[in-house]
């Protein structure tokens, strides 16, 4: 193909509009990220940070059982808060896109959402007075009589995973609904004709159509989940720590940025791992 | 199961889960009334105190007008750059332009700690004094994707031929994209930019590393925290949320114009 001067004017114009954006997220995402993954290989002494090439960090990483653990608890964690969001969250989608009524839907997912837009900070702080000592769920156990003292809610992973689910279920409640106003009411017909019962339509029908969306929800769950610090450290407390946590550690007193930088490098291939896992239903949505 | 008991029971489950959902946020709100100096139980009254307490204080102030000021200057940035590339992606033919779309929307993929922690490390190494630049900086990165992703998804083929008549008109480039397109656009526009404002108002991680003497509000707040359980805290975190919420409200308005359906 030939290019007309004409073309190669136009085109030098599209550069021009494409330019800033590609600028801009060379300069402050590719080239510091590329920065972050060299310092990572590299090693500090005497506080200054030196460029000789080395694998400790990640070395360090398997060697030092406080950060290997720190990344099971991270694991640990994002499993449990996400198999209960999607537990949670799949029956009220459902509700939602069956059985209110065309023209509420909307409001009542939007009310289901709200308080997902609050700040990381202001939401794990308002579940801490919920689930602190003299909170609000203590206080009313201890006033029905149910319990004789205070249960260690927050503080603990307990209330880790509490602040967790609860900004889960807002999420996946969204993309499963979306999902789910998709399917035409052919399918449970044709699946009742064919004399299916309630359950079974349920199980080898509908379960199997909105697995895409319950994929797409799971994936951002744990994406975010794992890569979260502000949760973790409001309501977690210091028995353990999650992988981000030992992250901001490191930054924090020890000015350790070669080994922020590997933490961070292995967050990030676990996050791929998962994407690579998921990557068949994410595609599925794009369909 | 019969039906009316199913009803009952759906009613049920969402109602106990809209209440797990909204707890944290009553409690929040109804505690910065408190006329005490603990948010929890029991109530001891209903006071504006720790309002007025917020509105006094200088430096929370302070982090409030930062917050402000670097969301809509971010998201601004975001949104002209976006807007720029998605009308060289929709109106161009340019070569491994896929690979170029793949880089804008890149940093979408990656968790906000990595990108601040990235910049952090650049910035140290340059000796670039951390400010409320480099905060602005980076909530450009991480909404830049958003506002590409969104302008661009709405460039459709049917508003070539109003370009094109443009064009023969005499408009010049700048006046099509000005005039015409820019216009035409302006709900997705808006949409990413109210977006965008969000995102940046409730961001803590990279405000937080990448910030250092003025600082934003949920930076702000984060270090109010060490003080532990304090009603000044719901107070400043209940105004927090109805910003939130009157920006998400002003982008559904903007969504509902857009598609134009009641609902």
């Amino acid at each position: 193909m030939t290019v007309t001067p004409l073309e190669r004017a136009e085109q030098r114009k599209a550069w021009g509009f494409a330019l800033p954006a590609l600028v801009w997220t060379t300069a402050f995402f590719l080239f510091p990220f590329a920065y972050m993954a060299a310092i990572s290989l590299w090693t500090r002494s005497g506080g200054k940070i030196v460029a000789t090439w080395t694998l400790d960090n990640y070395a360090a990483f398997f060697g030092k059982s406080h950060l290997l653990k720190a990344l099971l608890n991270s694991l640990e964690v994002t499993a449990i808060v996400t198999v209960i969001s999607i537990l949670l969250a799949y029956p009220l989608a459902w509700i939602i896109a069956e059985r209110v009524p065309k023209r509420w839907q909307r409001m009542a997912l939007i009310m289901a959402i709200l308080p997902f837009w609050t700040s990381y900070v202001v939401r794990s702080y308002s579940w801490l007075l919920v689930l602190s000592k003299g909170g609000v769920v203590n206080q009313t156990l201890i006033w029905a009589g149910l319990v004789a003292e205070p249960l260690q809610l927050s503080a603990s992973r307990t209330g880790t995973v509490i602040g967790f689910v609860h900004f889960f279920v807002m999420l996946l409640t969204l993309t499963i609904y979306a999902n789910l106003v998709q399917l035409s009411p052919n399918y449970r017909r044709a699946a009742a004709d064919l004399g299916a019962s309630g359950l079974q339509t349920f199980r080898h029908v509908i379960l199997p159509l909105t697995l895409p969306g319950i994929m797409v929800g799971a994936f951002l769950t744990f994406v975010l989940c794992i890569g979260d610090y502000i949760t973790p450290q409001i309501l977690g407390g210091n028995n353990e720590l999650l992988l981000p946590q030992v992250i901001m550690l490191q930054l924090g007193r020890r000015a350790d940025f070669p080994m922020a930088a590997a933490l961070s490098l292995v967050l990030m291939a676990v996050v791929t791992l998962a994407y690579l896992f998921c990557a068949r239903w994410l595609k599925m949505e794009r369909t | 199961m019969p039906r009316q008991l199913q009803t009952a029971f759906a009613i049920l489950y969402a109602g106990v889960l809209y209440g797990f959902i909204f707890l944290p946020v009553v409690v929040l709100v109804l505690f910065s009334f408190q006329d005490g100096t603990l948010p929890v139980p029991p109530l001891h009254g209903l006071t504006l105190h720790w309002y007025g307490e917020i509105f006094a204080d200088r430096k929370l102030m302070a982090a409030l007008g930062n917050s402000l000021l670097v969301a809509v200057i971010s998201s601004a940035v975001a949104c002209l750059l976006g807007f720029l590339a998605a009308y060289a992606f929709a109106r161009y033919r340019l070569p491994a332009s896929n690979l170029q779309r793949a880089l804008i929307v890149a940093p979408m993929t990656v968790s906000t700690l990595i990108i601040a922690l990235g910049l952090l490390s650049v910035f140290s190494r340059l000796d670039i004094q951390l400010s409320l630049w480099t905060v602005g900086a980076g909530h450009v990165v991480i909404n830049l994707p958003l506002c590409f992703a969104i302008i661009y998804a709405s460039m459709g083929a049917h508003q070539i031929n109003i370009e094109r008549a443009a064009r023969d008109l005499g408009a010049r480039d700048w006046q099509v994209m000005l005039l015409v397109t820019a216009p035409m656009l302006m709900p997705s526009i808006l949409a990413a930019f109210f977006l965008s404002v969000t995102f940046s108002w409730d961001e803590f991680i990279i405000a937080f590393l990448l910030s250092r003497f003025d600082v934003t509000l949920p930076v702000e707040i984060w270090s109010m925290l060490r003080s532990g359980l304090d009603p000044k805290t719901n107070a400043i975190g209940s105004v927090v949320f109805l910003m939130s919420v009157v920006l998400l409200f002003m982008l559904e308005l903007i969504v509902l114009r857009k598609s134009g359906k009641p609902s």
